[in-house]
């Protein structure tokens, strides 16, 4: 009988980088072999940009300032929150398709398939928040505002989808069915980034829509990149709520809780699930 | 020496708010080099079982060891000797073959050079040279096992989990498995195999324990355990239902354990000693009582016989 190959990575370290790298090159793979699949994700942006920014620019009045210009922060806003879903849908059909048990059975690190997960759907984002912004440009967008205040505010966006492709991934793994993943960031998610002030001032909206909109965290997010790119209209200042004034400190907050939360938990959680 | 061993193991589901016993109490011992098969029908516990001894789920009670290491308490060192294969073959249809198999290696942290080498290497041993470059998705049943199979032994492991390696698979192509499984075992390798067919335990285990609701009901090599539920079987199809009765009592009297009746209701079976003899007598008899008949004849046992006389219930009635 031929001997049992020995392992040439002994640190914990290094085992969760380089597992990481070949679960995140895995979804690379997957992507290069369905360009269709990343295609359309670029598609979506495109179209979304152009359809809010054709259909609503002339309808919706913005004080002191113009719509697309306006807009622009809640588009990019919208997509990177909607395409983190992908984590969670993708994380359970790995379930279902039993890979999951088969990585589950190999000495690798346990934040490995989910670092390639979340990591994958960054390189997603990265590349719909370039194609939007290009699109942007095209028809009249413009940032301004300083290099570094643009750089934080892009970073600010990527971020925030990294951190929420975490909590999906969790949800993912709970739910085991990417049907109603995708149900479920139809019905939920998409309510969530509208009920914000992505398409109209939060101020427009009628009471208790408007309470929520100006609780709504994604509102935050929209604020501050608005904010970062020099995009706030001047006749249209942020809501009245504390996470409305501070929305920067509201991003990080949120961002910070999302990575401290459900990192662990997803880990934990992927150390306990199997198929069936 | 035992090799794989487990003891008094537990586990208990809730499922539709029920609570189901998928392993009860379940023990097995598997010695160094040789293929055990682990016999049920679906719901007995076969899968639960190698779940546990590969890592993927805690019993409620119970141990599990293997070569001495506790499956239990240190669960890294024993990914590190084992290779499974399981039942839904778990590779990444969207990769290729080769890519599958490297992703394997490198996740065994073999390193970038060695895990190259292995894939190649398994990818000849497993005669899917043609599909190296392709993704799983176009293969066949048979080939996407293959593969699975190929990604079990990456490391070479002393211990290899089969979970029913060739269900749902077409005859040519479970031959095939079947070769390819048995030049593995030859080799010394300690194997622990689930199957639902008698055959493929007959083919492939030099022990088989027949496990039923999460317990191990039955146990030896497959010629003990057709000599306990005894070799051939006489098997008689009846015409008129109102004759079942009759038939029955008719075929203990030359039989050598309990006559059963099919799932049609109107075939009878019975394990008998000589069944040449026993099927001439048979049909005498049934001629002379004027039974008529649409079948008769001798048959080997098969796993629903064995159910039938270890558990007194079909296979089918054990629900999944």
């Amino acid at each position: 009988m031929s001997s049992v190959l020995k392992p040439t990575i002994e640190s914990t370290i290094a085992k969760t980088v380089s597992d990481g790298w070949i679960a995140t090159r895995r979804n690379i793979y997957k992507l290069r072999r369905d360009p269709e699949i990343f295609v359309f994700s670029l598609i979506q942006p495109i179209m979304f940009v152009l359809l809010f920014n054709y259909v609503f620019a002339g309808a919706i009045q913005v004080e002191g300032g113009d719509y697309t210009q306006f807009l622009m922060a809640g588009i990019f806003a919208q997509t990177i929150v909607l395409s983190s879903t992908y984590s969670g849908s993708a994380m359970a059909q790995d379930l279902k398709d039993g890979i999951i048990d088969r990585f589950r059975t190999l000495p690798m690190s346990s934040a490995a398939v989910l670092i390639g997960r979340t990591f994958g759907d960054l390189v997603i984002n990265a590349s719909s928040l370039i194609v939007m912004m290009i699109t942007g440009f095209v028809i009249g967008w413009r940032i301004n505002s300083s290099i570094p205040e643009a750089a934080l505010g892009i970073l600010l966006l990527l971020f925030f989808s990294y951190a929420f492709s975490w909590v999906m991934a969790l949800i993912g793994m709970s739910v085991r069915s990417p049907e109603i993943i995708n149900n479920v960031s139809f019905l939920v998610l998409f309510p969530l980034t509208f009920l914000s002030n992505a398409f109209v001032p939060s101020e427009t909206l009628p009471g208790p829509l408007r309470v929520f909109a100006e609780w709504n965290p994604v509102s935050a997010l929209i604020q501050s990149t608005r904010e970062l790119f020099g995009n706030v209209p001047a006749g249209i200042p942020a809501g009245d709520s504390w996470l409305q004034q501070n929305p920067l400190t509201t991003v990080f907050a949120a961002l910070v809780l999302m990575l401290v939360v459900f990192i662990p938990l997803s880990i934990r959680k992927f150390k306990s699930i199997s198929s069936r | 020496m035992s090799f794989i061993q487990a003891n008094d193991l537990i586990k208990t589901y809730s499922a539709n708010k029920r609570i189901v016993k998928a392993l009860d109490g379940l023990s097995l011992d598997v010695p160094k080099g040789t293929v055990k098969g682990l016999l049920g029908p679906n719901g007995a516990g076969k899968t639960t079982t190698v779940k546990v001894l590969t890592t993927l789920i805690n019993p409620d009670s119970g141990t599990a060891s293997i070569d001495g290491v506790d499956v239990l308490k240190e669960p890294e060192a024993i990914k590190r000797m084992i290779g499974v294969s399981g039942q839904y073959a778990a590779v990444d249809q969207k990769l290729t073959g080769y890519e599958n198999l490297e992703m394997v290696g490198r996740l065994y942290h073999l390193g970038a050079k060695r895990a190259k080498q292995r894939a190649t290497e398994l990818i000849e041993m497993f005669d899917l040279v043609e599909a190296a470059n392709r993704p799983v998705k176009g293969f066949s049943g048979g080939m996407r096992r293959r593969i699975d199979l190929a990604g079990a032994l990456v490391i070479n492991p002393p211990v290899l989990f089969l979970d029913e390696p060739t269900t749902g698979l077409d005859p040519r192509s479970r031959l095939g498995l079947w070769k390819v499984i048995k030049d593995l075992v030859s080799d010394g390798t300690t194997v622990l195999l689930t199957t639902q067919y008698l055959e493929e335990a007959d083919q492939l285990a030099d022990s088989i324990a027949v496990i039923d609701q999460g317990k191990v009901i039955a146990e030896g090599t497959s010629d003990e355990l057709k000599m306990q539920i005894g070799g051939q079987r006489v098997e008689l199809s009846l015409v008129r239902l109102e004759d079942v009765e009759k038939g029955k009592s008719l075929l203990a009297g030359m039989a050598q354990g309990d006559v059963s009746v099919g799932n049609d209701g109107r075939t009878i079976s019975a394990p008998v000693d000589n069944a040449a003899a026993t099927l001439q007598q048979a049909l005498k008899t049934f001629a002379e009582e004027s039974i008529e008949l649409n079948d008769a004849g001798m048959r080997r046992p098969t796993l629903d016989d064995v159910f039938m006389e270890l558990t007194g219930h079909k296979t089918e009635d054990v629900s999944a």
